[in-house]
């Protein structure tokens, strides 16, 4: 028998219809393949026995032909989502050993359709951070090595144990969240495939928050179809959300293989940076070259706000993250450091239970929003905000179907290797913040290596709740490109 | 605005003149919170009103109540107030234990209603207008309890995320007769509405007072803020002293301090709570959890002309169809449950037109005056609105006597039973039969032949043969009856 976690989540589905193997079979081998794998560091909780229940429960549905979308499919989950009675922290300390007793709208739909639960997977801490070094569990480690060496690299974050553990063939697929690229970037940094939709097509409850405006879920998986099957189980509209969409889900996995000819993919020259890898160009037009092999049509658009994307992002982001990191005040649960008043409680809880990078974004976020400030900075990243709507609103109105860029503007980079400086850190959501701050749907596609072996992705963005043509085209990528897997080293 | 009802205070440097508006929070009555599905029952167990929202576990997100969002629309439109189509909840940054969210969800840009005004009532038949700056819905706070345990302080999140409305008055007032006025008007308004249970023990309705004085016709001086008042009395008693604290100062010459203070009702003071300085940067912004509120003129029409009639209108009303007075229509207009009774006692009447005006008078005068002696409020009257109105009916139609009526009413109220039936089973009816009344009246002539003499060089002893006349009929002969009768036997 082949090695069940070799399989794709297309591939897994139509054998567990056809009972070449059950859910428990797949779910063990995922879950030996986990054990393996503890040094990637990618599961923060791993939970054998509830998969195994969820297994069997998947494998009895199967039997009376009753099995869902997703019926006994392993998955990991992204640990800022809130899983009733299993541990959910955001990776941070403040949330300790906190247990919802709540189940999220995302993840509840998954097991819905059946889906089996491997455990919490490493994120940057509240998925602040694009390296998934500021986890309070230690960083995760990439699967992928340059080539004869063995320096370990990040995956990229914030939802870098969600990639790495599809990369690494851990979980069949992963949640995952992405605020300003958190699930574009990681995607790109590990060869797998990554859905950021968009704006209110997933509900956001029972998601830790981070940016709430900016916040969405969307899925990991190992193939552009293995994504879009998750995807028609994550989306949908939630009445506890009132900015999610009441809107029909189609189904995503029929734009899988559909024709892509006389589409017009915008190829935004602004995003052309001085000192761009020649790869990363190089890639880019590669990229280009095999959507209009396909029949589409490249065309050069401009999108001329992209510049001011990043700064107004880390106004935002920050702002909101400040207001909804509140919360953690060690009064009701999580972390509580004792003081002599409450003034001290507070400081003394939330000193020790945010790490570095949330303490940074919160005093921003603070002082962007402080008296005398408001307008010179959030008020005017909201304008700006505004003006690179309206920058992607202008080129769909020309009939441009999807945009083309990179993913990021290098391949993953060793763990230590950007700690000095934030904003070098920050850089690496270039190209992917703009997409958050208009609110667009976004996949990233492995489309390359480097010259060191290492994955790079390329980007589509898509007009507002059409998902389903960014996986067509992606879907053309990925099978001009090949598919790229990690040689095995743990 | 007029200055009728103004006062100004005499100070060693001369008149000042005190200017005051008032920040009221009106608990939004509805079965559940602003944002929440918890229950807003008043006195549950500590922390048994609490949903996942409400206790800001992480991931939650709050879905507005539109029950909250109707009451405060109704509200705005009983404040003849401008409703804002389209407004927008922001995010007041602060940390309090008893704030959960480390925030509270209100309005502060774009409120959901904005200008109105009030028309106050002050005694002798003056009025002033209130401008009302704006109306926004905003979450209450929970409650910290300090006196559980010796070391620590717990927090009961029942209040937490219940609907409140800010109705901010503009600095429209003059005196603490007409800031007591106003918040009794408001207060009114609220309860006809059926949009605040106008409750000051339980809280449902508090204020915050802005208190600044100046000399009359100079620009406005520097104000402090009395918070969380809720007591109409104690709001007068902190003007009054807030205002001649702030004159003091100023006559010796310094300067008002812009700062928050509490009313303490044991001293009869206000003290500071907070400077300016010390004050809160709340870092407003747009709640990005919630959409905009938006909805259309046709809500807003039909909301409008679902409204109950308020008590100008109804005050209104009883003037003009009833000949009331003012001061009587105000009185009976004051309280929802005042006016409801009296229009229960003028629906059973048999001639509205005829009687409306002396069924006022029974209400106010023998009604409430018993009420009030026995410390009982109208919702717990011994005499139904329908037994008040047959006894109305009675004195009318003139079957009894004012006089009558009264032992009558008394009879109701310690035995209840229909007056109708009484006055017949006790032999209580008017004598109006010309022939029995006559005979009296001949019997009493006949025997007082010096009276007679008397009464007709002086014509005013004819009272003296009235009482006879009464007193040996019971009380029954009509008087007006007796009084023609007596005028022509004795000639005068």
């Amino acid at each position: 028998m082949t090695d069940l976690t070799s399989l794709t989540l297309a591939e897994a589905r139509d054998g567990l219809a056809n009972k070449s193997f059950t859910s428990l079979e797949l779910t063990e081998v995922h879950l030996s393949a986990i054990e393996a794998a503890r040094a990637l560091n990618a599961f923060v909780l791993e939970t054998p026995d509830q998969a195994r229940a969820m297994a069997r429960e998947a494998d009895a549905k199967i039997g009376k032909g009753q099995g869902g979308p997703l019926a006994g499919i392993p998955l990991g989950i992204k640990d800022l989502f809130a899983t009733k009675d299993v541990r959910t922290t955001a990776c941070s300390r403040i949330l300790g050993n906190f247990v919802p007793t709540y189940e999220s709208t995302v993840t509840s739909q998954l097991w819905r359709d059946g889906a089996v639960m491997l455990g919490k997977l490493n994120n940057d801490e509240f998925a602040m951070g694009s390296s998934n070094e500021t986890s309070c569990f230690g960083p995760v480690v990439n699967p992928w090595r340059r080539d004869g060496a063995n320096t370990t690299l990040v995956p990229g974050g914030s939802s870098g144990g969600s990639a790495s553990a599809v990369a690494a063939l851990l979980c069949m697929g992963a949640t995952a969240t992405d605020t300003g690229g958190s699930i574009r970037q990681p995607a790109a940094f590990t060869a797998t495939v990554g859905m950021k939709p968009t704006y209110g097509r997933c509900s956001r409850w029972g998601i830790v928050a981070f940016a709430s405006s900016l916040d969405q879920a969307g899925p990991i998986g190992r193939t552009v179809r293995d994504t879009s099957i998750l995807m028609r189980s994550m989306a949908g509209h939630d009445p506890k959300d009132t900015t999610s969409v009441d809107r029909a889900v189609p189904d995503y996995e029929a734009a899988v293989g559909k024709s892509v000819k006389g589409m017009k993919i915008g190829i935004p020259k602004e995003y052309r940076l001085d000192g761009m890898p020649a790869e990363i160009e190089k890639l880019w037009s590669e990229g280009a070259a095999w959507l209009k092999a396909a029949g589409a049509e490249p065309v050069e658009v401009s999108l001329p706000h992209t510049k001011y994307a990043l700064p107004a992002y880390y106004i935002v982001a920050p702002a909101e993250a400040s207001s909804n990191l509140a919360r953690y005040d060690g009064v009701r649960y999580g972390l509580r450091v004792p003081g002599r008043s409450i003034g001290e409680l507070y400081e003394n809880t939330r000193a020790e239970g945010f790490g570095a990078e949330v303490r940074r974004r919160v005093m921003i976020g603070t002082y962007v929003l402080s008296a005398g400030y408001y307008d010179a900075y959030y008020l005017r990243a909201q304008k700006v905000r505004t003006l690179i709507k309206k920058d992607f609103e202008d080129c769909f109105a020309k009939g441009v179907n999807a945009i083309l860029t990179p993913a990021t503007p290098s391949a993953a980079f060793g763990i230590g290797e950007k700690g000095a400086d934030p904003v070098e850190m920050y850089l690496n959501d270039i190209f992917t913040v703009t997409v958050n701050m208009a609110g667009l749907p976004g996949i990233a596609v492995p489309a390359g290596k480097d010259s060191q072996g290492l994955p790079l992705g390329l980007q589509l963005i898509g007009r507002p709740f059409d998902e389903e043509t960014l996986f067509s085209l992606g879907e053309v990528i990925e099978q001009a490109a090949g598919r790229f897997t990690p040689a095995r080293w743990w | 605005m007029s200055a009728t009802g103004s006062k100004l205070i005499k100070g060693a440097t001369g008149d000042w003149e005190m200017v005051i508006g008032l920040e009221v929070h009106a608990q939004v009555t509805s079965n559940s919170k602003l944002f929440s599905g918890a229950s807003t029952e008043f006195g549950g167990e500590p922390n048994s009103h609490v949903s996942l929202v409400d206790a800001a576990m992480p991931g939650m997100l709050p879905v507005i109540n539109e029950a909250c969002v109707r009451q405060a629309v109704r509200t705005g439109l009983g404040l003849n107030a401008k409703i804002n189509l389209r407004s927008v909840f922001d995010r007041k940054n602060y940390f309090y234990p008893d704030l959960p969210q480390g925030y509270q969800i209100s309005q502060y840009k774009s409120p959901v209603v904005g200008e109105g005004e009030v028309v106050v009532e002050l005694g002798g038949g003056d009025s002033v207008t209130v401008g009302i700056e704006r109306l926004h819905l905003e979450q209450d706070a929970g409650k910290s309890l300090h006196d559980q345990s010796p070391t620590m302080s717990f927090v009961d999140l029942n209040r937490s995320g219940v609907a409140l409305m800010e109705i901010v008055s503009k600095p429209d007032i003059r005196s603490s007769e007409q800031a007591k006025a106003y918040v009794t008007k408001l207060r009114s308004i609220l309860r006809y509405l059926g949009t605040c249970d106008g409750d000051m023990e339980k809280g449902s309705l508090r204020a915050d007072v802005n208190v600044s004085v100046r000399k009359p016709g100079t620009p406005l001086g520097t104000r402090c803020e009395i918070k969380n008042m809720n007591s109409i009395a104690f709001i007068g008693q902190a003007i009054e002293y807030e205002a001649r604290r702030q004159i003091g100062i100023l006559e010796d010459g310094g300067v008002i301090d812009q700062e928050t203070r509490l009313f303490d009702p044991n001293k009869g003071e206000t003290r500071s709570m907070r400077s300016k300085e010390e004050a809160h940067d709340y870092r407003y912004f747009p709640d990005p959890d919630l959409l905009p509120l938006e909805f259309s003129e046709a809500y807003v029409a039909e909301l409008k002309a679902d409204l109950p009639e308020l008590p100008d209108q109804k005050k209104a009303r009883f003037i003009a169809g009833f000949g009331l007075s003012p001061y009587d229509a105000s009185v009976l207009v004051a309280e929802r449950e005042s006016a409801d009774f009296f229009e229960t006692v003028l629906a059973d009447l048999a001639d509205k037109a005829r009687d409306g005006k002396l069924a006022a008078n029974w209400v106010i005068n023998e009604l409430f005056g018993r009420l009030n002696k026995e410390g009982r409020d109208i919702t717990g009257s011994p005499v139904s609105a329908v037994q008040l109105g047959t006894i109305v009916d009675l004195i009318g139609e003139g079957t009894i006597s004012g006089k009558i009526a009264k032992d009558l009413f008394e009879i109701v109220w310690q035995e209840g039973g229909d007056p109708r039936a009484l006055v017949e089973a006790r032999g209580m009816k008017q004598v109006t039969d010309l022939g029995a009344i006559e005979k009296v009246v001949d019997d009493i002539i006949a025997a007082n032949p010096d009276k007679v003499a008397q009464a007709k060089a002086k014509p005013a002893l004819i009272g003296w043969f009235v009482g006879q006349v009464m007193k040996s009929s019971g009380g029954k002969a009509n008087p007006q009856t007796v009084n023609d009768l007596l005028k022509s036997k004795l000639g005068i």
